[in-house]
């Protein structure tokens, strides 16, 4: 009995709750604190309550609302957007496959996708974007992802008809949209006429989906004991390392035409896409070196013991190891990446960025209301690198990066 | 003494030097291994008792002399290489244990993807493995969430699933905390009751005592003096042998 007394007596003592402990804790538990809390409190509600003044009732929206075409898929061709719808929807549909099959994260991202397709789909407002076509196909999404999602959960299909599958989806999705040199019904749309999200998108997912195998390449290489794969590794990726992205991509898009014979003239959106992930894979081949150098020589050692091959050693120890080790680094890599697409303006790509300055330069009556593009422009832009981060942290958190050692 | 040692030598090593550098490791080591014997090295630290039993499975690379494993010679042929992984197990002093795989999955590894066996087999003999070490419970957790006597009866395990002929002990207790040493210990002394051939690096002399056939005292890269427990504890001949016992008896 007396030890239970003895450890009632140690029992944390309740804390006095509420807001006002939170206040005098926080904004006045000393004279510097208070003082900091005096000053600075009328400050920020005055750039607060400015903001949201300016927002509701000084800002003038017109210029962002008016446009949500051009801001999404820029000036691809009216008569061809259903080509971009179908792309879209086909990634709809194995996201909510993947959701049926893994839940998780997917699940999260594929509710936030229902909600905001739901969303546009039945805004009580009149647009002449938003028509009744656009409406349903928005709604449609929404069943397509849930379609995705019964099929996903069908017994017999197995994790890898879903890796297949999110193999060949992109390509049908860029086939559609590329179209084909004398096709009638899918006749080719250039890339000159792609922009807006669907080009910053591309960029981005294209950019991180081949940087990452082409990195842990390159790390590998970097590593080996081949002299000639080590030279050419380093060599590789400290050039690339010691150029800022915008020579890349000058590199890319001007010089790399001069060398090539003008027939075989690769496409310029090609072009931007092989710098963006050049420059990327450099990067993140650094990351998974550091990774790797982060694993200790035990579990070789141990890997070897057991008879596996050097081969396997690496696959199944050493790069698991280490990429979980350089998970967050990676990811930031991930969203400096797409935040670097926004150069590609400077060799005449229109993507998003982009869009919206030749929309400011459109109209001169637009020329005042720069700061409504770039504000709406930055906050998609911040919400999309959020998520990224958000991801990262679930994916962080189901790896136990910090929880096990 | 065990009863299960036989006439077949399972190892073979004659003159086995080793160089780290300039550093002479190991200075002519000859050593036989029964089939079914327990072989106790021990000696001070910088003795090259650890690099010796580390060339056996080539962890170590030796420069000169002959090593013989269940007569596959040792050699930069990188298939003998994995042969003889496949036939020595390796338990060492810090574990070494997968952390990013489930203890189940520790075991099973090699055992798919070397021996190439069907996973259900390969679970079933980890989770018998498991139960022998005596930690069936344990399966699905990490190697982070066990103490270190778990962790290393789980090395134990992962190395028995390869079904080895030979099991090496690379000063298997010494990273752990007094209380969890009996613990390894006693699933060491019922492997080598078992008939396993085992060569240990360790100075547990009550282990030694209890199951070792032959001990071998190492110091500056040699074999100074072997014999069996008996002789060594009873009957040390060499003066360096007397030192070394007197100062880790002394307690």
């Amino acid at each position: 009995m007396a030890a239970t007394e003895v450890v009632q007596e140690t029992k944390r003592p309740p804390q006095p709750p509420g807001l006002l402990k939170w206040i005098r804790d926080n904004l006045f538990s000393s004279w510097g604190n208070t003082l900091l809390t005096i000053v600075l409190l009328p400050i920020t509600v005055f750039i607060l309550f400015s903001s949201i003044r300016w927002m509701f009732v000084g800002a003038d929206w017109r210029v962002v609302t008016q446009f949500p075409l051009l801001y999404t898929v820029g000036q691809y061709p009216r008569d061809e957007i259903w080509r971009v719808g179908i792309g879209l929807s086909l990634i709809i549909f194995m996201l909510g496959a993947s959701w049926g099959k893994w839940g998780g994260l997917l699940r999260s991202i594929s509710i936030a996708f229902s909600i905001v397709f739901g969303v546009f789909a039945l805004l009580p407002v009149q647009h002449p974007e938003l028509d009744l076509g656009m409406r349903l196909y928005l709604g449609a999404n929404v069943l397509l992802i849930l379609v995705g999602y019964w099929i996903g959960r069908i017994q017999y299909l197995k994790g890898g008809h879903i890796v297949i599958g999110w193999s060949i989806t992109p390509i049908l999705a860029i086939l559609f949209l590329s179209g084909f040199e004398n096709s009638s019904t899918l006749p080719a749309v250039g890339t000159t006429l792609w922009g807006g999200l669907l080009v910053t998108f591309l960029l981005a997912a294209g950019g991180i989906v081949l940087s990452f195998p082409i990195g842990i390449a390159l790390a590998l290489g970097r590593r080996s004991s081949l002299p000639v794969v080590s030279a050419f590794s380093t060599i590789f990726i400290e050039a690339i390392r010691g150029v800022p992205l915008i020579t890349i991509l000058f590199m890319f898009s001007i010089i790399l035409a001069l060398f090539l014979p003008s027939e075989s003239r690769i496409d310029r959106l090609v072009r931007s896409l092989m710098a963006v992930t050049f420059f990327s894979a450099a990067y993140s081949a650094e990351n998974v070196r550091g990774g790797l150098q982060a694993v200790p020589h035990g579990q070789i050692e141990a890997a070897k013991a057991v008879g596996m091959s050097n081969f396997q050693t690496m696959l199944f120890i050493t790069m698991p190891q280490a990429l979980r080790a350089v998970l967050p680094a990676i990811v930031g890599q991930f969203i400096s990446l797409f935040k670097d697409t926004t150069l590609v303006v400077i060799v005449g790509i229109n993507d998003f960025l982009g869009i919206g300055r030749s929309i400011i330069n459109s109209d001169p009556e637009f020329m005042q209301l720069q700061v409504e593009v770039y504000l709406f422009i930055a906050v998609v832009y911040w919400i999309f690198c959020y998520l990224m981060s958000l991801a990262s942290r679930r994916l962080e958190a189901a790896m136990g990066v910090s929880s096990r050692l | 003494m065990t009863e299960t040692t036989t006439n077949e030598v399972i190892i073979s090593c004659k003159g086995v030097h080793k160089w780290f550098g300039d550093f002479h490791a190991l200075r002519g080591i000859d050593m036989d291994v029964h089939k079914g014997e327990v072989i106790v090295i021990f000696g001070p630290s910088g003795s090259g008792k650890s690099t010796f039993i580390r060339t056996l499975n080539r962890l170590e690379e030796h420069q000169e002399g002959d090593i013989i494993v269940d007569g596959i010679e040792l050699s930069h042929d990188v298939r003998n290489i994995e042969k003889i992984r496949t036939e020595t197990g390796m338990v060492f002093q810090q574990f070494n244990l997968f952390p990013h795989l489930s203890v189940l999955k520790n075991i099973t590894l090699a055992p798919i993807w070397v021996r190439k066996w069907p996973k259900d087999k390969a679970e079933k003999v980890a989770m018998e493995l498991l139960e022998r070490v005596g930690i069936p419970e344990q399966a699905q957790k990490f190697p982070g969430n066990l103490s270190g006597g778990q962790q290393q009866r789980v090395a134990i395990a992962r190395a028995l699933a390869m079904q080895p002929q030979i099991m090496l002990f690379d000063e298997p207790t010494s990273a752990l905390d007094p209380e969890m040493i009996k613990e390894v210990l006693d699933v060491m002394v019922e492997l080598a009751q078992s008939g396993m051939t085992m060569l240990v690096v360790t100075h547990e002399m009550g282990f030694a005592r209890a199951v070792a056939d032959r001990m071998y005292f190492f110091d500056e890269g040699l074999i100074v003096e072997s014999g069996t427990p008996h002789d060594i504890f009873h009957n040390p001949q060499e003066d360096r042998t007397k030192l070394f016992l007197s100062q880790i008896l002394q307690h």
